[in-house]
């Protein structure tokens, strides 16, 4: 009896909570009255695989909008989604032709090469009655000369953060980094792609040369600085910085803007030297099996509403008029994200390297990691 | 026995034999799918170049990593002994328990295990920061700051945390079966307590040893992750460099490669751990 008493209770217990969560679902994530493009439900019922970046799509969290719900419910359209932290995962995957998504969210550099590989399919964005809201500096960008493939979706910049309280005047360039008074206070990139480029901005040395000594002397640079790097990071760097257990990271501008919500000593520049730029766009591959409900998709991620949430949401710089003249934008007119015209600082993109090059800076990576 | 008795128990045995290696034929399965299969895989990169092709240019390069892989075996050497001089005495404790109360204390050892490796890690993190919590507390105290991030010891300290369970429980089970009418008996010839940890304790409990040390060693050897969030640039273990090689298209084949050799030497010394003990309870490894 005892023991069947307790079966009895942990099945209650194991509905009870079911039942808790489902008390979530009732109204709609969006007034459908606020949506400028139409979406019909011709497609409900299908599926569509997307694979984006991780924590890059408003969720739902603190009371922000649950996009991809909000695009089900309009649609009736089952999204399947799916992510990745670095472009090379999503390509290798891709690539690899073991599974096949509707839509992607690559960077710059690695659209040019799902272009070049044939490996994207081609998008009449004058049929995406919302593109007009694209800034026109985000369109012809060297990667889509003619944007017949990708919608720009976030840009931003790479820049240094470092904690006021700890470093002794501002710093203004990469060279805080190197700085021996912060030894063992500083962080560095954990992808070697993005380190490379802060060696090479040092340096002057462009950061998609094709000349190998030239990888040599940053990579001497890099080893320079081992021994003052506390560790490599990644997504660690948020709670490291906010926490004041480093003074100085470089990393992504919006990122800053969110640790420096949980840290105020935090501060953020665009190092003199110039910094790299970059832009993620989404882009239907050519093996999409849902080629219409991507285009909605992609319609609807350009919605004022929607694009508004996610930028909130992200905190990266959004490419969409209506989200960067709206008033009750958070980030409207931020000095970091939207820098003026004469603030602006001088940036690079990363291009598309050629397999030889990115093997040679991958092994010099690890062994500078290893010195 | 007569023929046809010996005829009898053989065919008994066999079919007993058939029985069991049908109800294996899942678990098999799966080994082969899970485990031969990727170790072949493994071992395919490790010989083959990026066009696949056979070459040996892979392991020419093994001296470069000598000491990472030397510090990883270093580091795990230490991690395993402080766990066991911790787990020893603690596990002789809970077999001194009565029932009720050793139930609640092995619970409480396994806690930590109903939490992902990825979350106590950070939570270590945030523990023993330049501007964590036992930091503040210090300095609340009017103390000096501590560098404990960033060090050899913090990965210590967190092979230690994540792995003493692995120690505990084969401990226990193998001293919770030692008779106590044994330490009577050496009582009664004279014994006293030294003698009769030396002589009956240890000997007795030396398979439950060997299982806690080798659960413990092994995964430390090849510990990723843990020594990246507590170790910083401080220390590259061997699992972190290769995990980093083979996420890299250029340098997958020298990553197999050194998860291969990492594989063997962890091999040899297993086997040479069960030689000390002859015994095959308490759960033999190879």
């Amino acid at each position: 009896m005892k023991r069947f008493t307790s079966l009895i209770l942990s099945i209650l217990l194991v509905v009870s909570l079911f039942s808790f969560v489902a008390c979530g679902e009732k109204e709609p994530e969006v007034d459908p009255t606020l949506l400028e493009g139409s979406y019909t439900k011709d497609f409900a019922g299908t599926t569509l695989k997307v694979y984006n970046w991780g924590e890059y799509i408003s969720d739902g969290a603190e009371g922000s909008i649950d996009v991809v719900r909000a695009f089900e419910e309009v649609t009736g359209i089952n999204v399947e989604y799916s992510y990745y932290d670095d472009n090379e995962t999503m390509y290798s995957e891709l690539a690899s032709g073991a599974s096949y998504y509707d839509i992607i969210i690559p960077s710059d550099y690695m659209i040019q090469r799902l272009i070049r590989e044939d490996m994207l399919e081609k998008v009449d964005v004058s049929k995406l009655s919302n593109y007009k809201y694209i800034s026109d500096e985000y369109k012809d960008l060297y990667f889509d000369p003619a944007n017949e493939y990708s919608v720009p979706y976030n840009v931003g910049m790479v820049g240094l953060i470092y904690n006021t309280t700890m470093v002794e005047k501002a710093p203004d360039s990469w060279e805080a980094l190197w700085d021996s008074e912060l030894s063992g206070n500083i962080l560095m990139f954990k992808n070697p792609r993005d380190s490379f480029a802060i060696a090479q901005q040092r340096l002057g040395i462009d950061l998609n040369t094709l000349d190998k000594a030239e990888w040599d002397k940053a990579a001497e640079l890099l080893k320079e600085q081992r021994e003052l790097v506390q560790s490599y990071v990644m997504d660690e760097v948020f709670n490291k910085m906010e926490g004041a257990n480093a003074a100085v990271a470089p990393y992504y501008a919006g990122d800053f803007l969110s640790m420096q919500e949980n840290n105020p000593d935090l501060a953020f520049v665009y190092p003199k030297e110039g910094v790299n730029i970059f832009c993620d766009s989404i882009c239907v591959p050519s093996n999409a099996q849902n080629y219409d409900a991507a285009l909605l998709f992609m319609n609807f991620m350009m919605e004022p509403v929607i694009a508004l949430a996610n930028a909130e949401y992200i905190c990266y710089a959004s490419p969409n008029t209506a989200v960067i003249n709206n008033d009750d934008y958070k980030f409207k007119g931020n000095a970091i994200l939207y820098p003026s015209e004469e603030n602006k600082p001088k940036t690079q993109w990363f291009h598309d390297l050629d397999g030889d090059i990115v093997g040679y800076y991958e092994n010099l990576w690890v062994k500078i990691r290893n010195s | 026995m007569t023929d046809k008795a010996k005829r009898i128990s053989a065919n008994k045995r066999k079919g007993k034999s058939v029985g069991a290696a049908l109800l294996n034929i899942p678990y098999m399965v799966w080994a082969m799918i899970f485990i031969i299969v990727p170790m072949f895989i493994v071992a395919f990169y490790a010989f083959t170049d990026a066009d696949g092709a056979f070459t040996l240019e892979n392991f020419k390069q093994l001296g470069e990593y000598r000491d990472n892989i030397a510090d990883s075996f270093i580091y795990a050497f230490i991690a395993t002994v402080i766990t066991l001089l911790l787990a020893y005495p603690f596990a002789y404790f809970v077999t001194k328990c009565k029932e009720s109360t050793q139930k609640i204390i092995m619970m409480l050892v396994m806690v930590p295990l109903w939490m992902n490796l990825l979350i106590l890690t950070y939570s270590i993190m945030n523990i023993i920061e330049a501007n964590g919590i036992i930091n503040n507390f210090l300095q609340m105290l009017g103390l000096e700051r501590l560098q404990m991030i960033n060090t050899p010891g913090a990965v210590i300290l967190g092979m230690i945390y994540n792995y003493f369970p692995y120690m505990v429980l084969p401990l226990v089970s193998v001293m919770s079966k030692i008779d106590n009418s044994l330490l009577e008996a050496a009582s009664d010839l004279g014994s006293n307590a030294v003698s009769r940890f030396v002589r009956v304790i240890l000997p007795l409990s030396v398979p439950g040893i060997v299982s806690g040390v080798t659960m413990v060693f092994v995964p430390s050897v090849s510990t990723f992750y843990i020594s990246q969030k507590l170790g910083g640039s401080s220390v590259n273990m061997i699992g972190d460099i290769i995990e980093s090689l083979i996420n890299k298209v250029a340098t997958r084949h020298v990553g197999a490669m050194l998860a291969l050799v990492l594989m063997v030497i962890i091999l040899v010394c297993i086997m040479l751990m069960n030689r000390f003990s002859d015994d095959d309870e308490g759960g033999m490894i190879v």
